[in-house]
């Protein structure tokens, strides 16, 4: 690597870093101004509605990811196996949470759920629900692309005919041969779906469920030292799940990208 | 009764035909190769066998039973795959114990049958490895003993040493026919190698674009081909133009010079006809009493370790070119290019290709 070369790569990481972390010194320094300092994370703390508010917001997330992984890799399987060519209808089904803004979503979900036969907004379990849904949509694009880019690693087609030919069924062959092999890349869609999940403002708050997002939102009106305390916290725990993730990951994944190459 | 019986299967992928009226009756314990170029239908037959595609038309009986139309998983017949379709997520004993786990053995039988495939395949301490551990020729030992943990009524391969170098596929394809003979297991072997399948089989099955060429043992096959394309892709062939000077008596002409064709053909004076000629039927010099005897050019020698391949132009530098291969022995005296010499072949050497099929019963002696 030439020296002009490395001047120009330190440079462009020091401005990704600065970019990535400086709002992130901004809001802890911010979230310090409280008297005394650390008032804004022990009222946090304190504050029983934050853990309540994250618990069901990681419930409602861990509930979309189960749902996700049962109805996204099953699918992409079958795109790669038998029908190739449905690839980009499918490709653009999963796009369309992003042409569709949450707030239109989430009226389109309020009318036609909301009254019978699928009058799901009149319960508690019901909106929870659909709480739910709304989300594995919105996470279709990350989840379909995560499992998909995992079944591109290996021979699908290969080792779904060797299951066969050794007798297995397709949801043994599911569950025994494709899924640990996507593990990592599935594992990835999950941490994707479960940060969308704990951010998600809008669909949360007109449903009105107590989800983590509209509490720290309207926490802000009332304490914004609060507010920055309770970003940075759950920023923190989105990377803890990141780290684990990656720990989780770290042994198939090696194993599965040499399985190739050999 | 056959043990495994395909009667008229035919595949169609929309108008184009795959297979085209397949017949083959295997008995228990035979082992039968496909043989035939990319494209011929050979792994398409193989993937009804294995019930992965259903034939168009047509029927597969294994021991009695229809299997035309049984899912792959209920047919009890193992596959190896060309590129070992090995799990990466389970180690080499999970891989090799996966089907007898589906038909929920019990633990200490699946344990004492990996024990004995692992043994049979000669690597008794590779069952915790993972797959990525471990070399393209030991993966496929490893498919190949996964495919026979449960006892399968058939075993079948396609194309599995193609991907292994060269010197590992012939050790592994030994080993391959070993275990075959040992556990009595009929076997059908897809490939495209002819050395593979004239070494290893009892019968080869020669395919051309999705129809069935000929079959018969190797040593039919490679001798006494029944159409021009076995005679061509099956060995290494001369083909020489010549014309008919009398078929009763087995003149042709090539080159201006008549030669004796013991095989009997049909044919008018003068019509052209093509004569395959294996390259080590051909030998210099005059060879013994009765051989025929051409004249050519030497137009190229080719040293290839332990024979020398030799080209030679019949007649002169513009002649019909006719491929020989000699021993390398150290007493053996190479011509040198541009030399001109007598080449000899035996009168039941050559095959007339443009005439009626050859059979080992039309052969004629070689009369003096």
């Amino acid at each position: 690597m030439s020296r002009r070369f490395r001047l120009l790569w330190w440079i462009v990481f020091l401005i990704g870093a600065v970019y990535f972390f400086l709002p992130l010194v901004a809001t802890f320094q911010f979230s310090l101004r409280d008297v005394p300092p650390t008032a804004a994370y022990t009222d946090l703390l304190a504050n029983g509605e934050f853990l309540s508010t994250l618990t069901y917001s990681g419930t409602i997330g861990l509930a979309t990811v189960i749902l996700s992984v049962a109805l996204v890799v099953p699918t992409a399987f079958w795109v790669r196996l038998r029908l190739p060519r449905a690839r980009p209808y499918i490709e653009f089904i999963t796009l369309l949470p992003f042409m569709v803004p949450p707030v239109v979503f989430v009226f389109g979900l309020i009318t036609t759920y909301s009254r019978p036969p699928l009058a799901l907004t009149s319960t508690d379990r019901g909106s929870d629900f659909l709480l739910v849904a709304a989300y594995v949509v919105l996470s279709l694009p990350y989840m379909y692309r995560a499992a998909d880019t995992g079944l591109s690693a290996i021979d699908v087609r290969s080792l779904t005919e060797a299951a066969q030919s050794l007798g297995a069924g397709w949801p043994t062959i599911l569950m025994k041969v494709i899924l640990p092999n996507v593990r990592v890349a599935v594992l990835s869609g999950a941490f994707l779906t479960l940060a969308i999940v704990l951010g998600e403002f809008t669909i949360a708050l007109f449903l009105a469920r107590p989800a983590f997002a509209p509490f720290l939102g309207l926490l802000g009106d009332a304490d914004p030292f609060q507010q920055s305390a309770g970003a940075l916290v759950s920023f923190g725990l989105t990377w803890i799940a990141m780290i684990v993730i990656s720990l989780i990951g770290r042994g198939s994944q090696t194993r599965i990208t040499v399985a190739g190459a050999r | 009764m056959a043990f495994l019986e395909l009667t008229g299967v035919q595949k169609r992928f929309g108008p184009s035909v795959a297979v085209a009226d397949f017949n083959l009756a295997m008995e228990a314990g035979e082992f039968v190769s496909f043989l035939g170029p990319s494209g011929c239908g050979k792994t398409t037959t193989l993937r009804m066998i294995a019930g992965f595609e259903v034939p168009t038309e047509g029927q597969i009986m294994l021991e009695g039973s229809d299997i035309t139309n049984r899912p792959p998983n209920k047919r009890n017949v193992g596959m190896v795959f060309q590129s070992y379709a090995l799990f990466p997520n389970m180690t080499v004993a999970d891989n090799i114990g996966f089907g007898l786990r589906v038909r929920k053995r019990p633990a200490d039988q699946i344990r004492k049958r990996v024990g004995e495939l692992l043994e049979l395949i000669n690597l008794p301490d590779k069952g915790g490895r993972y797959p990525y551990q471990l070399s393209g020729g030991q993966q496929q030992r490893i498919a190949l003993a996964r495919a026979l943990a449960f006892e399968p009524q058939v075993l079948l391969l396609d194309e599995p040493l193609s991907a292994l170098d060269a010197k590992i596929r012939v050790a592994l394809r030994v080993e391959i026919r070993s275990i075959q003979r040992q556990l009595g297991i009929t076997t059908v072997y897809v490939t495209h190698d002819q050395e593979e399948a004239l070494s290893l089989s009892d019968r080869v099955v020669v395919m051309s674009e999705g129809h069935v060429e000929q079959i018969g043992t190797p040593f039919e096959v490679y001798n006494f081909p029944k159409t021009p394309f076995v005679a061509s892709f099956v060995g290494t062939l001369n083909v020489l133009p010549a014309s008919v000077v009398d078929a009763g008596r087995g003149e042709v002409m090539i080159a201006g010079q008549t030669v004796r064709i013991a095989r009997r053909f049909e044919g008018g004076s003068g019509k052209s006809v093509n004569i395959a000629l294996r390259p080590e039927m051909v030998k210099l010099g005059d060879g013994p009493e009765g051989s025929n005897r051409v004249s050519g050019k030497v137009i190229d020698v080719s040293f290839l370790g332990s024979i020398v391949r030799m080209r030679v132009a019949v007649g002169g530098e513009n002649g019909p070119i006719v491929s020989l291969d000699e021993f390398n022995e150290p007493t053996l005296k190479l011509p040198e290019v541009g030399e001109t010499l007598t080449i000899n072949f035996p009168a039941d050497g050559p095959l007339v290709l443009d005439s009626a099929p050859a059979d080992p019963a039309e052969v004629l002696l070689a009369e003096a």
